[in-house]
């Protein structure tokens, strides 16, 4: 608490808002806990800073629900207006790379939740950026298959747009398909870019020994918004992947 | 305010591979139910699997098990605003087939 | 010397343009916003010169689109939107709830930059030639036909989005978790509990805006087909993406100032506010039916009937919680002991015009009802009733009320009660005769009109140059009120609430020491009257 502030004044209103002397419980400087170096000042203490952190990740993530949940509503609708072109042209999408992704991805949240345990449990420097390094080498992973499947749709031409080449049954409600698939997986791919670039921060603030039991929301709530991104994929997967397996693909 | 308290739970490492591994059975099923045709019942299959992983991976890596009520209220009220939204435009294209659905 | 407060602790282009304080923060928004308000005025202007007279004289059919685009785009996204939250809520929040800051004073920070970032975009777009889609931005027109800034003015709405965003979480986690010791949630000022439904809006809301936007660019840019029908997609699906946000988005611009009337409605009546609790849960209701009501701005435009009769059923009930409201606060003025100060004459103009507002959109709830007037000038009064008679009343309403809190200066008080009577009478005599001619069946979004109608267009114009004066003044007079106005006490209207309690302009960090809450903030009567009803 800065010095040279004035006080407070002592309160127009005699019994209903006490602002106290110094001396109650909540005062810093008469904390019983020492004044941790990474506590913000207009925190009370540790537990207040990294509960409203995580509650302000959790808050976020709710926008992300509304962020993608609009690209899946459109899904939904176009969709029931085209039931058979879209399993035609989900047929066209390779499930095995679409399911080794998903294994990826999945095993890339294994390795986050790892990370985040091993700064909770103040284990080493090294093991704590192992883990966040394993999970981006996963995350990279699957952005590579991603590029790798993308390519091969521009080599077809089955990206939408002026150039859109379709020589199946339903080429109109195909080419709906492919703009949400490439909207959705490309939204995507940015958050997990996003998440790379967060995580490289969040490694070296680990190696330089940040992290402990005391401290270690910002690996907890980056671990929350990979997940999340993992959630998103979990749907993805099936509802472009696989909706046209039955039907006849590769 | 007090009680500024995070819970502090630290899971086994087990209960992280266990739920890895119900994950990765999660999506060979799906995998696997994908090349029968059950009809509009693939997508019940499909749709249950995945809110399933989803739930696991909310509720144990993203700690929600152990979380507080204001988390589990936090993390749920997105999914609700999701079905509402779901629910009331559907409410719009499911019944424009209906007798005199549409004003034109 | 003065003593430090929060506007002489640091001097400089960066102390300010790199603030943490929220206080400051809620200055630099004050400085934007105004700013976009008189922008967006600026375009008003040109739509009342131009619907002067009959014929299309003053600016060609698409200049004229233009304008009421740019007018809505600006007034809508970075005034309304902004105005009470960003400035007044930012100023007040931690300190009504006790705290230093907000619980993310960085991102507080962000947010007024990203809002910056949109405004800017926005204005490139203005100033490069314009968009005439309207504030709606409906497909395919916006990305197949329209031959004008989409994108930009598009982009500056998305970005603009993310700070609306961000201070909604700002406020949720600050509400949730920074509380003074004993502030439980009924001892909350109803402003604030008015500003968390607002943060749930803001929430849950924007990010669909945000993703329809998207899709309308890579519509136009990439040629991909989402919306528009000749590349397979549906119109009507853009319809419902919209107003799933931008009908709530009302309810962002309305709730505050709900916040702020209660205030005011109980300092200048000198009594508890009637119902507490029932004003507290009626915001939430309101911010949480308000998304079940967005169809009723599509009856007309290929929804199934059925989802008609559903959303217009919804849209009735929604107006139960916010007649909850005006019946309670008539019931705490009523056998007050009130004082007419300029805050409280906005709150009665609210009062009045936001009743009328809210009673006609019962109007255009009515599906039957709905074919008639959708689409014209009867819609265009009714929604300026709530923006302009409803949220602008309260914006004006809370900046006199807290203007000597925030600057520590008073102003000249016969100056706005002047003003305050001026934007009442010109209010109601640019957007009455709207209501007339609109039943008559002037369309909206028409740069000429049918020579019966000028009668009312007159009326409107006229009453339009009487609200700019009204506007104006209030510039003055408190440019002034910072420079020779005279210091303002802790509380100069003897208000009860924690912001009343700090000095005037407050210090820094707020409060020197963290205070400590036994009873509820707002306590005029003696307790025993008082406590959750």
């Amino acid at each position: 608490m800065s010095d040279g502030y004035p006080q407070a004044p002592s309160v127009g209103l005699p019994g209903r808002v006490s602002i106290q002397a110094p001396g109650n419980p909540h005062d810093e400087q008469s904390s019983a806990h020492p004044h941790h170096p990474k506590l913000q000042h207009h925190f009370d203490d540790m537990g207040q800073q990294a509960e409203a952190s995580t509650l302000g990740m959790w808050v976020f993530l709710v926008t992300e629900i509304m962020f993608f949940g609009g690209l899946f509503l459109a899904y939904l609708v176009y969709r029931t207006q085209n039931p058979m072109a879209f399993q035609e042209a989900s047929a066209h999408l390779s499930w095995k790379l679409g399911a080794f992704n998903t294994a990826v991805l999945i095993f890339s949240s294994l390795t986050m939740a790892l990370a985040v345990r091993s700064a909770q449990t103040s284990e080493s420097r090294g093991t704590q950026v192992f883990w966040l390094v394993t999970t981006m080498i996963l995350g990279a992973t699957f952005l590579g298959v991603k590029v790798i499947e993308y390519s091969e749709k521009f080599a077809h031409n089955n990206v939408p747009g002026p150039n859109f080449v379709w020589d199946g049954q339903y080429p109109a409600g195909a080419e709906i398909f492919y703009s949400l698939y490439f909207c959705m997986t490309g939204l995507h791919a940015l958050h997990m870019v996003i998440g790379l670039g967060i995580m490289t921060v969040i490694a070296i603030m680990a190696w330089r020994r940040q992290f402990n039991t005391e401290y270690f929301t910002p690996v907890e709530i980056t671990g929350l918004y990979w997940h999340f991104v993992d959630i998103v994929w979990i749907f993805l997967f099936p509802l472009l992947y696989l909706i046209g397996r039955h039907y006849g693909g590769h | 305010m007090s009680g500024h308290h995070v819970s502090h739970h630290v899971a086994p490492k087990s209960l992280y591979y266990l739920i890895f591994a119900l994950l990765m059975i999660g999506t060979a099923v799906t995998v696997i139910v994908a090349y029968f045709d059950l009809g509009a019942f693939n997508n019940v299959v499909m749709l249950t699997i995945a809110c399933t992983k989803a739930l696991l991976v909310v509720l144990y890596f993203m700690h929600v098990r152990w979380g507080t009520r204001l988390t589990w209220v936090v993390a749920a009220s997105g999914f609700v605003w999701l079905l509402i939204m779901f629910g009331f435009t559907l409410s719009d294209y499911l019944t424009r087939g209906w007798v005199g659905g549409t004003l034109r | 010397m003065d003593t430090l407060n929060y506007i002489n602790n640091g001097h400089g282009l960066a102390s300010w343009l790199l603030t943490k304080d929220h206080k400051r923060i809620a200055l630099l928004y004050l400085v934007s916003i105004t700013f976009f308000f008189f922008l967006g005025g600026l375009f008003a202007f040109m739509i009342r010169l131009e619907l002067l007279t009959p014929a299309g004289d003053v600016l060609t059919a698409e200049n004229y689109n233009k304008m009421f685009t740019m007018h809505g785009v600006v007034m809508v996204f970075f005034f309304l939107i902004p105005s009470i939250p960003a400035v007044l809520g930012n100023f007040l929040i931690p300190i009504m709830i006790g705290a230093k800051d907000l619980a993310f004073p960085r991102l507080n920070l962000i947010s007024w930059y990203i809002y910056v970032l949109g405004g800017i975009f926005t204005l490139v777009a203005a100033l490069s030639g314009g968009v005439d889609t309207g504030w709606t931005f409906y497909t395919p027109y916006s990305t197949a036909a329209a031959n004008s800034h989409v994108i930009t003015a598009a982009l500056g709405v998305f970005i603009t989005g993310f700070s609306s965003i961000l201070t909604g979480l700002n406020f949720i986690v600050t509400i949730h978790r920074m509380r003074a010791p004993g502030l439980t949630w009924f001892r909350l000022p109803l402003f604030v509990w008015a500003h968390y439904a607002t943060s749930l809006v803001m929430i849950l809301g924007t990010p669909v805006i945000a993703i329809t936007v998207l899709l309308v660019a890579a519509e136009r840019v990439l040629h991909m087909g989402i919306f528009d029908p000749a590349l397979g997609g549906d119109p009507v699906l853009f319809q419902h993406l919209f107003w799933f946000y931008s009908h709530p988005a009302v309810y962002i611009m309305i709730l505050p100032a709900m916040g702020v009337i209660s205030e005011i409605v109980q300092a200048f009546a000198r009594k508890n506010v009637f119902g507490y609790s029932f004003i507290a849960f009626s915001s939430l209701a309101i911010a949480i039916i308000g998304f079940l009501v967005w169809g009723h701005h599509i009856f007309v435009a290929g929804q199934s009937v059925y989802a008609g009769m559903l959303f217009s059923i919804i849209s009735y009930i929604v107006a139960v919680p916010s007649a909850i409201k005006v019946f309670n606060w008539t019931a705490t003025i009523y056998r007050g002991s009130i004082s007419l100060d300029s805050p409280m004459l906005y709150a009665f103009g609210f009062l009045g015009l936001f009743t009328i507002g809210g009673l006609t959109g019962l109007f255009l709830a009515a599906m039957g009802l709905d074919i008639h007037m959708h689409d014209t000038y009867f819609v265009v009064a009714h929604f300026h009733y709530i923006m302009v008679g409803g949220a602008i009343m309260g914006y004006l309403g809370g900046l006199h009320y807290w203007w000597p809190k925030i600057t520590g200066k008073l102003y000249s008080e016969p100056a706005a009660k002047l003003a305050a009577g001026l934007v009442f009478i010109g209010f109601n005599l640019t957007f009455f005769p709207q209501f007339l001619v609109g039943y008559l069946g002037m369309p909206r979004r028409y740069h000429m009109y049918p020579p019966e109608f000028q009668v009312f267009n007159v009326m409107s114009t006229l009453g339009a140059t009487i609200l700019s004066v009204g506007y104006l003044l209030p510039m003055f007079y408190f440019v002034h009120s910072i420079f020779r106005g005279k210091p303002s006490p802790a509380d100069p209207w003897g208000a009860k609430g924690l912001e009343w309690e700090v000095p005037s302009p407050p210090p820094t960090e707020n409060f020197a020491v963290t205070p400590i809450v036994t009873h509820g903030t707002h306590q005029y009567a003696p307790s025993k009257e008082v406590g959750v009803v």
